[in-house]
């Protein structure tokens, strides 16, 4: 019994990475009509984007120039690292889909899979091939509550995570903005007759996204703290399964697949050789996909590729 | 003469105008000549000149590795290709355009197999000769021909059928590892498999049945998706054959048997050139004719307007179903043949890396062409064998390529250009005739 609670919580810290990753794909998804096949790299581009804010404001703290707590710190380093990391969303987008909107879908989707290469390769080029320690910003200490051992950063991973899904829940249900990008994802072509602009409501999705990865990206840092450029395309893809399954452009959908995902990876992972995880994982989506096929809550669609 | 047509285009640049005039009227056979000379020329006096420009050795892929590894050779290897390869082809072919054109004219009345079979023959024999000079160019020239078996089957289901398929590396390793097993079982004194049961001498009257079989793995293994898959519309199969994909690498990741993470090694040396071209050439011929014929057309009709084509009366979803299993048995082929090329397969060769490598090439080439699988697959494999000296860069450069492809011409280089035989090989005399 303490064996499975303890393995529930770690699979809430694994699935609140999924869930937040998932939810670029599943809005970039829902609204565009786009496999954004970037989207995990920009995952890894806000990880690094946070080991830079945070080893450069610890630095200043450092110094003396800059006297503030730690929690601050991590508050501070998730803040500027999701609006820096959600500017290099909008940037692929600029550059990789907004040119191929008249193209067909898989043209883009190309597109976007060169440009999650170019942000490894570039990567790579520029720090190196070794792995990089994030900085500790917060002091683990762990917590006993009878026989099951939580430390305070699954805690903290999993809150925020959770307000972080919150926050975007709301933004989209309360705001014009998101008025406005939910009747994109209800028709793209008529709406912007309507005199929605469709390329803002572009740019804001994908910034939106960028930023969810960037907290994920350094969330999973401070969870799991040594990087390298590859950590993209391996949680990635499988976040972007997750989505798929959550339903088109559903935002409870993707949150509750990618906690699925998190759910049987760690359960397989505890009960199970470690080495069966993603064929497991990977089969149980596979049957529900194929008894559900437009995921959890996900409408019918006539979404066919064009070309 | 051939200026003054040229004077009349206004579109066109006239120097491409006149290019185009003055290489028009040579026949496919009389380039493949030229190619052959100059493949024959560059054994005699490969050397001599290399040591005459001052390179150190044959540059090995038309001297962009050298040049990109020492500058100052630059101008050493451009005189070597511009002499060996690009003077030598042109004149010979300029020379010999009009026997040629003679001969082709004679030759389109004959049954098309004779003609054909002279042009491949001539083709391979430039091959041949061009991939003796040493061995690194003849796992290059074999890779690429395996890569356009595996980017013309891909060009089916994403070209030609319009799906979004990601399995494809799936079906690969279905295909290296069904043959290499057998193989392996058979023929070869293995750690994993024991003691060989046959003689080795059988090994390649077995060899083409391994391939089969792996590629009928590879169309079992697409049966599973295709069921599921195509009975709704819209990206469905995207996301089933990514999962499928993963699934099959994580299957042989665990299977013991199989060689585990470790994978298989040593398979018998039986994929040479000559084996590889006669598939590849096999191949290119049958999904030529399969997708020029009704049931190709079919799968066009579906790609634009599943409804009607259904009113029209094509059996959608066997079509589908079809097309796909054939896809994913020539990937099963070309990943059996990849495997005894490279002698060493695990599961990790056929992860995501290889998915990227091969949408790239079939969207570079150009979608629904036989023309555009065989220029994607080629360009992108010769680009990143002779771009090695970058390291790192080139994984910069190629992507941003593909990106520019992708704004400028979205299908690809060659779109929905069909693959005639006849036009291919016919007497170019259209300048002479036009004056």
């Amino acid at each position: 019994m303490q064996l499975f609670f303890q393995n529930l919580i770690n699979a809430l810290q694994w699935g609140s990475f999924y869930a937040l990753i998932a939810l670029g794909y599943s809005m970039v998804y829902g609204i565009l009509m786009l496999f954004n096949f970037a989207h995990g790299d920009i995952f890894m581009v806000g990880a690094y984007i946070g080991f830079g804010v945070a080893t450069g404001l610890t630095a200043l703290a450092a110094m003396g120039a800059l006297a503030l707590p730690n929690w601050v710190i991590l508050v501070l380093t998730i803040l500027i690292s999701m609006f820096l990391t959600s500017f290099v969303g909008m940037l692929v987008e600029r550059i990789g889909y907004r040119p191929l909107r008249e193209a067909p879908r898989a043209s883009a989707a190309i597109t976007g899979l060169m440009i999650g290469i170019i942000l490894e390769t570039g990567n790579l080029a520029i720090l190196g091939a070794q792995r990089i320690r994030f900085p500790s910003l917060i002091k683990s200490t762990t917590y006993d509550l009878g026989g099951v051992f939580v430390t305070n950063k699954k805690i903290m991973i999993v809150v925020v995570s959770l307000v972080l899904m919150l926050a975007l829940n709301e933004f989209i249900r309360r705001t014009r903005w998101g008025m406005a990008m939910r009747a994109m994802a209800f028709d793209y072509v008529v709406i912007p007759l309507m005199g929605v602009p469709l390329n803002t409501i572009a740019s804001l999705t994908f910034a939106l996204g960028s930023g969810l990865a960037a907290a994920a990206g350094i969330l999973f840092a401070i969870a799991y703290p040594v990087l390298d450029p590859y950590i993209g395309i391996i949680y990635g893809w499988k976040a972007f399964v997750a989505a798929i399954l959550g339903g088109r452009g559903s935002i409870k959908g993707a949150c509750l697949a990618g906690f699925l995902l998190g759910f049987i990876e760690i359960f397989v992972g505890a009960y199970m050789p470690s080495t069966v995880r993603d064929l497991i994982a990977y089969s149980i989506i596979l049957l529900i996909l194929v008894f559900r096929p437009h995921g959890f809550f996900g409408e019918p669609h006539s979404a066919k590729l064009r070309l | 003469m051939v200026e003054k047509n040229g004077a009349s285009s206004i579109d066109t640049p006239k120097r491409f105008v006149r290019l185009r005039q003055f290489l028009g009227d040579i026949p496919l056979l009389a380039w493949l000549f030229g190619g052959l000379i100059s493949v024959l020329v560059e054994t005699q006096v490969g050397d001599a000149l290399a040591s005459l420009l001052g390179l150190p050795k044959v540059p090995v892929l038309f001297g962009c590795v050298l040049a990109l590894k020492h500058p100052l050779l630059l101008p050493g290897a451009l005189a070597y290709v511009s002499v060996i390869y690009i003077a030598t082809i042109v004149l010979v072919g300029k020379i010999t355009a009009r026997p040629f054109n003679l001969l082709a004219e004679k030759m389109i009345q004959w049954p098309i197999v004779i003609p054909v079979a002279i042009h491949l023959i001539t083709l391979y024999a430039i091959m041949h000769v061009w991939s003796d000079i040493s061995l690194y160019r003849e796992l290059t020239l074999k890779l690429t021909l395996i890569a356009i078996m595996l980017t013309l089957s891909l060009n089916i289901i994403n070209g030609y059928m319009g799906e979004f398929s990601c399995s494809h590396p799936g079906f690969m390793s279905l295909g290296a590892y069904g043959a290499s097993a057998i193989m392996v079982l058979f023929f070869v004194n293995d750690r994993l498999f024991g003691k060989a049961l046959l003689p080795e001498a059988l090994g390649p009257f077995f060899f083409p049945i391994a391939l089969i079989l792996g590629g009928v793995a590879a169309a079992l293994g697409a049966l599973l998706i295709a069921i599921p898959s195509f009975k709704t519309r819209g990206d469905y199969l995207a996301i089933i054959s990514l999962a499928f994909m993963f699934i099959v690498k994580s299957l042989f990741e665990n299977l013991q048997f199989m060689g585990g993470a470790r994978g298989i090694k040593g398979q018998p040396d039986l994929a040479n050139l000559p084996t590889v071209f006669i598939w590849l050439v096999i191949c290119v011929w049958v999904i030529n004719n399969f997708v020029r014929s009704t049931m190709g057309k079919a799968l066009n009709a579906v790609r634009d307007d599943e409804m009607a084509a259904e009113a029209m009366t094509v059996n959608t979803r066997r079509t589908k179903m079809v097309a796909f299993l054939f896809a994913a048995f020539w990937a099963g082929v070309a990943g059996g043949l990849f495997a005894h090329t490279v002698r060493f397969i695990n599961p990790n060769t056929f992860g995501v890396q290889r998915l990227a490598e091969v949408l790239a090439m079939v969207y570079f080439g150009g979608l629904n062409s036989v023309y555009g699988s065989i220029v994607g697959a080629v360009s992108l494999n010769l680009l990143s064998e002779m771009l090695r000296p970058l390291a790192l860069f080139k994984w910069i450069i190629i992507p941003l390529l593909l990106i520019l492809i992708m704004i400028y011409r979205p299908t690809g280089l060659v779109a929905f250009k069909e693959f005639d035989v006849r036009k291919l090989i016919q007497p170019k005399h259209k300048s002479e005739k036009e004056v």
